[in-house]
């Protein structure tokens, strides 16, 4: 019989490090992998992690990628520290890339600076919307978070395709599931010239910042903190839960309608069935890869974001599957929460003895 | 019988040198102890002393990691519960573990496992047990319709219908009322005639004085002596609980209030949870400069009428709780606290304090309407400030203001949560158990702080299973049973006796001078 038994202190380094220790563990996994597959691990592991960035293209693709990841991780952080379990970023992101493609495309001929303004709010209400509805079920309900939020992904998901196949196709399109391309006034400026880095991640950053101030340094933040860790506290105290619990949710998915907002307005241009790989759901892990700290979500979202790039590259020259993304981002969190369960607890081996009367006498135990 | 000869010759348990070390914390250091056949032996200590450390290696719960147990003289090994069952050993814990909705034959056939047998000679078995030892109890009855105290005779049934030779009990007292504990002494007088042996956990003297054979005692992990209860009187055996240092005890002056500051007014409030106490025509006054204490075993509408009070659970109507003039019942509870109330809860790591939070953290959680909050933005240094005057002023043994809640003692905490709550100045404070499992260094600090809020001129209401606490600090006093409120007295007008028939619901009196209610 295996059992858990805590270890007493925690250890705030191991904390910390736990998550370095489990992209190690996944990297050495990869190499185990890669090698019976027949590949030179070595090899695989610099054409994944490290031949995407090696030039400055691939270190502006990787903010091109970074941007939604941090996003919907960097909101998602706040409604975990409230223990408000939100697996929705996917569907958020996907609404609000809806909401704000939809006003773009209204205003495909329209000039003017208040252009792009107005469809990145569309985008953050869309988002806003997806996950103020989970937010009423659990609030009004009592329903579980996780299952709604899961649920709507999928609606989300729909809604989209049939918006692409359906109302907001483009009448030219040779009948391709897409829309007519933005007005150049709804696209994200790009950033650094001659490269794809937009708006997006500035936004992204200044997100992280307000963020980390939100929770460390106001009120707010510390009461989600509170509610999080003992929502008796919180209610003795006079925090209000329910609003509390509106904040949080409206803010992760705010900012995951913004990701998705930013990616139709930015490297994509134009609303199209696919306009994430999952940033969504990678964003769960990031959350979590980073400690729910915006520093640490900050690194986890490169990495992550290389994980997506490293995959494809690996698909390109060695014709690996591109299911390695998901794979490692799978092994990332497996060996993360292991870790955590390892740092915390230790695990004893205990036998099964038959219970009978024995005199201690004959043992040697003492 | 056999036990005569074995009192002569062997002691039914001897424990030698049991050491048990947890992390940060030597629980058990060294520890001799012998419990002869129909014996009564008292373990003696303050919360934290190891008490419950060692009976958990007794009944097999903890593995020591030294020393030696001697069962009837042979050495042994007890392996888990189960096992300490088989041997004979029984024990009664200070919070029970019984299902609500199951039968108490059901309930004792569950914790009996296969040894339980049919059902129905199962429950013949438990009336003629309970019957002979003076604790009747039906069988057939489902636990949720049972008292406290009754249910505290499902675990102590539950226990004899096995073969019994060592009855273990954890602070059986905590629960009862004056009279019912009387009615337990009797039954673990006549058990221990009959040769079981009992060992009898508590830090209440008097009981262990008027019970016990033999009494070991302990002091911090170590036993720091044994006695004989009749023999020595309450102060010496005190002393040897919690050293020299520490005054053993105090009284204080009573005096009787001005106006009325919290007043409640036919309070009726059903209770959300199924097996919940619903509060029934509660009426109280509490007075500015005056502490009113409310007596009661746990689960007769305490945390009712607390959570009614805090503004966690609303009052339909607005009247019936008004601070001074202000109808607060329907306010939340940082509108209650604007006004100038202060809460101390049951539960001080969770609700009380946050446990993995900070002391800053934890001194900001109720005191954020003292302008450390400004345009939404915290003023970590006016918490941090705070915090250390907390720390300074209450004594409070910590590692500074960053520690984190759950790495301080429950008294060394209590004192923080209490002084946060009082260094706000309020007008009301409202305290549950404020002194429960905290040692009596503490204990003291924390009736002095109240005395002292009393005199500046606010109104304190006490809520405490402790009577003695209540007798020592209340200035007037009453009871509440099953959601009732008993009339309130003049704690020097009450006396145990009295207020023992109000916790059972006897509310029976020639006349209510002084009281407070209408």
């Amino acid at each position: 019989m295996i059992k858990l038994e805590p270890r007493g202190e925690r250890s705030t380094i191991m904390a910390y490090l736990s998550p370095l220790l489990a992209a190690f563990l996944t990297m050495l996994t990869g190499a185990i992998l890669f090698t019976i597959l027949g590949v030179d691990p070595v090899d695989a592991l610099i054409t994944i992690l490290y031949v995407p960035i090696s030039d400055t293209h691939g270190i502006a693709e990787l903010c091109v990628k970074t941007a939604p990841i941090l996003l919907c991780a960097i909101g998602l952080s706040v409604v975990f520290k409230a223990k408000i379990w939100n697996i929705g970023a996917e569907g958020q992101l996907l609404m609000g890339g809806l909401f704000g493609s939809y006003i773009a495309l209204q205003l495909i001929e329209t000039e003017g600076f208040w252009v792009l303004p107005l469809v990145l709010v569309a985008g953050i209400i869309g988002g806003m919307f997806w996950a103020g509805i989970a937010a009423i079920l659990k609030v009004r309900f009592n329903t579980n978070e996780i299952l709604t939020t899961i649920m709507m992904n999928y609606i989300a998901l729909n809604i989209l395709l049939w918006a692409v196949h359906g109302p907001l196709k483009d009448p030219e399109g040779y009948n391709f599931p897409e829309s007519a391309l933005f007005g150049d006034a709804s696209l994200l400026p790009i950033l650094i010239e001659g490269t794809r880095v937009n708006f997006g991640m500035a936004l992204a950053l200044l997100a992280v910042v307000a963020v980390w101030v939100l929770m460390s340094r106001s009120f707010y933040g510390f009461q989600i903190k509170v509610m999080g860790m003992d929502a008796g506290a919180a209610r003795l105290s006079g925090f209000k839960e329910k609003r509390l619990t509106y904040f949080a949710l409206l803010l992760s998915g705010g900012l995951a309608g913004l990701a998705g907002v930013g990616e139709v307005t930015g490297p994509i241009g134009q609303l199209i069935p696919q306009i994430s790989p999952g940033y969504g759901y990678a964003a769960i892990i990031v959350a979590f890869l980073g400690r729910l700290h915006p520093v640490g979500i900050l690194f986890a979202s490169l990495l992550m974001a290389l994980l997506y790039m490293g995959g494809e590259m690996a698909q390109i020259s060695l014709g690996l599957p591109l299911a390695l993304t998901g794979l490692f981002q799978g092994m990332l969190l497996f060996y993360l929460l292991a870790c955590d369960v390892l740092i915390a607890f230790r695990i004893r081996l205990k036998s099964k003895k038959v219970k009978t009367l024995q005199p201690l006498a004959t043992e040697t135990q003492g | 019988m056999t036990h005569l000869t074995q009192t002569l010759s062997l002691p039914r348990l001897t424990l030698r040198g049991i050491s048990k070390q947890y992390p940060g914390c030597l629980a058990n250091d060294d520890i001799h102890l012998n419990i002869a056949p129909a014996e009564i032996h008292a373990l003696l200590g303050e919360n934290g002393a190891g008490k419950s450390t060692l009976m958990k290696v007794i009944y097999g719960l903890v593995k020591p990691d030294s020393g030696e147990l001697l069962w009837d003289g042979l050495p042994i090994e007890v392996k888990d519960p189960a096992h300490a069952r088989k041997m004979g050993i029984g024990m009664v814990f200070q919070h029970f573990s019984l299902f609500e909705t199951l039968t108490v034959t059901e309930n004792i056939a569950l914790a009996l496992g296969d040894d339980a047998g049919e059902l129905e000679a199962l429950a013949t078995k438990i009336r003629r047990v309970s019957e002979k030892y003076g604790m009747a109890i039906n069988p057939d009855r489902e636990i949720h319709t049972l008292s406290v105290g009754e249910r505290q005779r499902v675990e102590i049934v539950r226990c004899l219908v096995q073969n019994i030779k060592l009855l273990i009990l954890d602070e059986p007292t905590s629960v009862l009322t004056p009279q019912e504990v009387d009615t337990l002494f009797v039954t673990l007088r006549q058990l221990a005639e009959e040769g079981c042996s009992i060992l009898f956990i508590s830090h209440k003297l008097n009981e262990v004085k008027a019970l016990c054979h033999k009494a070991t005692v302990l002091r911090a992990g170590k036993v720091s002596g044994e006695c004989i209860p009749s023999e020595e009187d309450t102060t010496s055996m005190a002393k040897l609980m919690v050293g020299d240092d520490t005054p053993v005890s105090t009284t204080y002056p009573k005096q009787l209030g001005s106006s009325p500051l919290l007043t409640i007014t036919a309070l009726n409030l059903p209770s959300d949870d199924p097996f919940g106490v619903h509060l029934r025509n509660i009426n109280l006054t509490v007075n500015a400069g005056e502490i009113v204490g409310i007596a009661g075993v746990a689960g007769n509408g305490q945390e009712e009428l607390l959570a009614s009070l805090s503004g966690e659970h609303l009052c339909p109507d607005g009247k019936t709780i008004r601070f001074a003039a202000t109808e607060v019942g329907k306010l939340p509870p940082d509108k209650r606290r604007q006004w100038g109330l202060a809460f101390v809860p049951e539960e001080r790591l969770g609700r009380g304090a946050v446990p993995e939070m900070s002391l800053t953290e934890n001194a900001l959680l109720t005191g954020y309407l003292t302008g450390m909050v400004s345009r939404g933005m915290v003023a970590w240094n006016k918490a941090e400030a705070f915090a250390d005057d907390i720390i300074e002023q209450y004594k409070v043994k910590a590692a500074g203001r960053n520690a984190q809640a759950d790495s301080l003692s429950g008294g060394n905490l209590q004192k923080f949560i209490i002084g946060r709550e009082i260094m706000q100045n309020p007008k009301i404070l409202i305290a549950a158990h404020p002194t429960w499992g905290v040692d009596i260094g503490a204990a003291t600090a924390i009736h002095k702080a109240l005395i002292q809020l009393r005199d500046q001129g606010a109104a304190i209401l006490v809520v405490s299973e402790d009577i003695d606490e209540l007798f020592l600090i209340s200035d007037r006093i009453g009871a509440i049973c099953d959601g009732v409120l008993s009339p309130f007295k003049p704690t020097p007008e009450s006396s145990i006796q009295e207020l023992g028939r109000m916790m059972a619901g006897d509310f029976s009196q020639s006349t209510s001078e002084g009281s407070a209610t209408q």
